[in-house]
């Protein structure tokens, strides 16, 4: 059965990574739900979180291709521990008087911040695991989102992995 | 054969050669150009002959060369110089290196890079770009070749400084010809070969994110050695990998010491001797009936540098279905990508082979023997003697005989291929050179003159089929200019043969525009008979003479030995056109998705 993995790979900060990497997969014909890249605590290096769907031998195939690239440095499927992930995601809502209240009751159910408002619209900004965000925007759906931008996942291992003290 | 012989193998000091530095080279303290730089680099990589074909973005390089002991190759398109240059390098195992203009002389290298890529050649090709500035502009001859070539080079460089070409030729060779060879370019903007800088030249390669060439761990090949021990039906599956990593002795020792037999694919002829008793040569699509039979019955199959390619496996849930199976490769992605391994090990599989003999025993496999050998002798490669007319088969039967086996052959795609590979045994690594991931046709007179460059002493002869040979016909005038003795045999039947036989066996025998004589003359052939020799269209004895390469035709059986005497003995290169029916079919075959039951043999 498919199923969904996080995974992270360290890069060479270099010309032209990001193109090896999404062009791998599609050449490959790995399907990808989401996939972000920026700077870490080094700035020669880039992390790479991208979220695949595909079975065990599919993932195998992915990890091993990731690593044949030249500039690819580590690959972690972090799904098999414990992991912290997280998304960013901006919601433009359409906003009346009337519902204005019941927007921002929803929002602060979600833990998410009003970040602009207008006579017609609430830009939302929110972060969270994906169902948290699926969620939220489920619930925001009924006033008409007008636009929605979304950062994909990002993630990192859990230090306190569980069964340690 | 007329002192043409090579005896010694280049298994073993081609990628050790180049990779031991060469005589320490001092520091230049002077400023030069890039061009220069590139070019010294590339001299101090131990590579004396480069094949190119110059142009605007480029010129600068050649005009480098010409300051340099480097010997270029002017090829006539290039394709011709990529696949030379992988020519060279499947001869050898040193790297190849070819140098083409930016634009169309750029795209003109993909097919070789994309070849290179799937059959595993360490390769660097240079290219030249338009200048910096106009990147990015669509300006003349621009073409953005790092991204076309993403997916079909192991690795690839744009060059932004000067400073950096040090550096990433000594990486750009190092990469090519380490682990799983393949294929790198080097993109350099022609204002980056113009500017000027004191180089430093790096005595090593660091790449952190890459660490090629593991080796197996003693437990690992313990567990195989266990395998082998309790197996009653076990068989060798060799592949390309062998010759890449100069491990066929360690084969051969193996192989003889376990008594088990070995099937190989077509990269992997020559990786054991075709003519030993062990060998059941080729297996796949259109390997032996034997060596497929015997994957097919085998308790414990040994995947050796191979990559389950679906020409060697046909349906892939029913292969070796009765076996387990060990895959040793050095490129990790291989195990368990088409086929799932019992034991799959990461490896180089020459340091796999040399440990592995010390931990294997003669194994007693006289049932399995005899199984194997019933049904060699029942269906053993084999065509019909004709009276007048020339068999391809029978042609490279006379030719493996008239040159004892020693040639080195290159070759299309095609039936052409195919029967090479059958009838022509290879018993040294090195010797055979021909596209098999990729299937390019048009490989087989370029590479041969790579080859023969590389080789001078060799006798290094294409196998052609008039449909590939024409696709790089441009190289004739690269053989009489260079004075490169390359013979060309063509095997013309003019059609698309392979193509041909598919529309035979599956279609019904319509011609799906497979006919590529003269239409003037289309349908002047009888069952089983060759074109006759002035119907025969084009004219490539005339074209040779144009290429002032000296050729011949023949069409009667009685003719074939003098004239493949002839052209094995003529001093430089020469052409030998031989008229062949097209009725003839590739066996024996099993169809593509299908499985060893499915074998046709008639």
């Amino acid at each position: 059965m498919p199923k969904k993995h996080t995974i992270c790979a360290l890069v060479e900060n270099h010309f032209g990574v990001l193109g090896r990497v999404a062009g791998l997969f599609s050449s490959r014909g790995y399907n990808i739900d989401s996939l972000s890249v920026g700077e870490t605590e080094d700035p020669k290096i880039s992390r790479m979180t991208i979220v695949v769907r595909g079975n065990d031998r599919v993932l195998e195939q992915v990890v091993k291709q990731l690593n044949r690239l030249i500039d690819v440095i580590r690959v972690i499927d972090i799904t098999q521990g414990a992991f912290i992930e997280r998304e960013l995601a901006l919601v433009k809502v359409k906003a009346t008087p009337a519902t204005r209240s019941e927007i921002i009751q929803i929002a602060e159910v979600f833990r998410a911040n009003i970040v602009d408002v207008s006579t017609s619209s609430m830009t939302i900004e929110a972060t969270g695991k994906e169902d948290k965000i699926n969620a939220m925007t489920t619930m925001l759906a009924q006033y008409g989102i007008n636009e929605m931008a979304r950062t994909g996942n990002v993630a990192l291992l859990r230090d306190s992995q569980p069964g340690q003290a | 054969m007329a002192g043409k012989t090579q005896t010694a193998t280049t298994e073993d000091n081609g990628r050790a050669e180049q990779r031991s530095a060469p005589p320490t080279l001092e520091q230049p303290t002077t400023p030069m150009n890039g061009a220069d730089i590139l070019i010294h680099a590339i001299v101090r990589e131990g590579v004396d002959v480069l094949f190119g074909y110059p142009g605007g973005a480029s010129m600068e390089i050649h005009q480098a060369i010409t300051r340099s002991h480097l010997r270029c190759v002017l090829c006539r398109h290039e394709q011709g110089e990529i696949f030379a240059a992988e020519g060279y390098a499947k001869a050898t195992g040193r790297v190849g290196v070819c140098v083409a203009t930016s634009g169309p002389g750029a795209t003109n290298l993909v097919t070789g890079l994309a070849d290179a890529k799937m059959d595993s050649v360490p390769l660097v090709a240079v290219t030249g770009q338009v200048p910096s500035a106009n990147i990015g502009r669509d300006a003349f001859q621009e073409t953005p070749i790092i991204e076309i070539t993403r997916q079909i080079t192991k690795h690839n460089y744009l060059v932004e400084h000067i400073e950096d070409i040090p550096r990433i030729v000594k990486e750009a060779f190092y990469i090519a010809n380490s682990g799983r060879p393949g294929p790198v370019l080097i993109d350099i903007p022609k204002d980056v070969q113009q500017s000027t800088a004191i180089p430093h030249f790096p005595d090593h390669v660091s790449i952190p994110s890459y660490t090629p060439n593991a080796h197996a761990s003693r437990d690992e090949l313990a567990k195989v050695a266990e395998m082998i021990k309790t197996a009653n039906r076990p068989i060798i599956y060799a592949g390309g990998g062998i010759v890449t990593s100069g491990g066929s002795q360690a084969l051969r020792e193996f192989a003889v010491k376990t008594n088990i037999p070995v099937a190989q694919t077509l990269m992997g002829l020559g990786a054991f001797p075709e003519t030993h008793d062990l060998s059941l040569q080729m297996l796949g699509m259109h390997g032996s009936v034997y060596a497929n039979y015997a994957v097919n019955h085998a308790d414990l199959l040994l995947a050796f540098g191979v990559r389950f390619d679906d020409r060697v496996t046909g349906k892939l849930e029913e292969f070796c279905k009765h076996g387990r199976i060990v895959h040793i490769d050095v490129d990790p992605s291989e195990l368990n990508k088409n086929k799932e391994a019992h034991v799959p090990i990461e490896s180089d599989i020459k340091y796999a082979l040399e440990e592995l003999l010390g931990l294997v025993e003669p194994g007693d496999y006289e049932a399995w023997h005899a199984n194997i050998d019933a049904q060699r002798k029942r269906h053993p490669f084999s065509y019909q003697k004709m009276k007048d007319v020339i068999l391809q088969q029978d042609a490279i039967d006379t030719l493996y005989r008239l040159t004892e086996g020693k040639a080195v052959i290159s070759t299309g795609v095609g039936q052409h291929q195919m029967w090479a590979a059958q009838f022509y045994q290879f018993d040294e690594p090195r010797n055979w050179l021909t596209s098999g991931g990729l299937g390019a046709m048009g490989f087989g007179l370029p590479a041969a003159l790579g080859a023969q460059l590389a080789r001078p002493d060799a006798l290094v002869i294409d196998i052609d089929g008039d449909g590939s040979f024409a696709m790089n016909v441009q190289e004739l005038a690269t053989l009489h200019a260079e004075q490169i003795p390359v013979k060309v045999l063509i095997l013309n039947n003019q059609h698309l043969g392979m193509v041909v036989q598919w529309e035979d066996r599956f279609y019904e025998g319509n011609r799906g525009h497979t006919y590529i004589g003269d239409p003037e003359a289309s349908g002047a052939t009888d069952d089983m008979q060759a074109t006759p020799g002035h119907l025969i269209f084009p004219d490539y004895v005339k074209v040779a003479e144009g290429f002032k390469v000296p050729a011949e035709r023949i069409e009667h059986r009685k003719d074939l030995e003098p004239a493949l005497t002839r052209m094995i003995e003529s001093k430089g290169p020469y052409l030998l056109d031989i008229s062949v029916p097209y009725q003839e079919h590739v066996l024996p075959m099993i169809p593509s998705g299908h499985t060893f039951a499915d074998i046709i043999t008639e």
